[in-house]
């Protein structure tokens, strides 16, 4: 009687007439499979923390003015909270939105053109938002922020 | 393809569901983002482009968006943690069917809250 091995995808063991790509990956996807739920978990915590402060907390939404943005930024708190959301939120968006195109586009020249515009896209804005975070001055005229005086 | 559903544990049902929602919520999460960061970095540009563009978001309509915004964040997190622990928890796979029914009585919970809270900031000032 032949046994049947149940083999979890993308661990690299898959029979090779399963996969669309001829190159080997190595443990690639494993990688990524692990950092999904890794980030997933710290990116419950960061946005319900940032939820919470930003919509729920004192005024809520009305609160939220280039002010609002200043008072927080001045803290290294906020700063690491907000750099570390944005780069563990764009890095599991991006690797979500890569597998559903792999899923869905069979081809082989659209699934790598479209993964390319997806990565270039996300890099971007991960560099763009990088670059607010730390070059962010709250100090305007007639700032009472305390790092301002 | 199988014409019947009978013999699977998985398509057409709560499972197949949950990975169909966690899917759609997860584009629009990432799509939503990507707008997100544009929007905060008009801070750099100066606080007057800042200020005009969150001060077009601050009417019912997107108060409703924002709504339905947190209602994708909620279920994609909370349904989140139960795909961690279907992978990790020894009685995971056991127990999928019951942590989903779990992750939505919570979601409704946490929205019914937030939808009082966040509706009555919107709509009635303060």
């Amino acid at each position: 009687m032949a046994t049947t091995e149940f083999v979890a995808p993308r661990t690299g063991r898959i029979d090779a007439k399963y996969t669309r790509s001829k190159s080997k990956s190595g443990n690639f996807e494993m990688l990524a499979w692990l950092f999904m739920r890794i980030s997933g978990v710290l990116l419950v915590i960061l946005i319900f923390g940032h939820l919470f402060v930003n919509l729920l907390a004192g005024d809520g939404v009305h609160a939220i003015d280039f002010g609002f943005v200043a008072g927080k930024w001045a803290s290294p708190l906020w700063q690491f909270w907000d750099l570390a959301m944005l780069w563990l939120a764009m890095l599991h968006g991006t690797n979500g939105v890569r597998t559903i195109i792999a899923d869905y586009v069979e081809k082989d020249r659209p699934r790598f053109w479209l993964q390319l515009v997806l990565m270039l896209c996300s890099a971007a804005i991960v560099i763009l938002g990088t670059l607010v975070i730390f070059t962010f001055d709250p100090c305007i005229p007639g700032s009472t922020l305390a790092v301002c005086q | 393809m199988s014409k019947t559903s009978s013999g699977t544990l998985y398509r057409g049902r709560e499972g197949m569901w949950s990975w169909v929602g966690h899917r759609v919520t997860g584009v629009v999460i990432f799509l939503f983002l990507l707008v997100h960061v544009l929007d905060t970095a008009l801070v750099r540009v100066s606080p007057g482009a800042y200020d005009a563009v969150i001060g077009t978001y601050k009417n019912p309509l997107m108060a409703i968006g924002e709504l339905g915004l947190v209602a994708a964040i909620m279920f994609h997190a909370f349904n989140g943690l139960r795909l961690v622990l279907v992978d990790f928890w020894k009685s995971g796979p056991k127990y999928q069917r019951q942590m989903l029914w779990g992750v939505l009585i919570v979601w409704a919970v946490v929205m019914i809250g937030f939808a009082i809270r966040h509706l009555s900031l919107a709509f009635g000032g303060l």
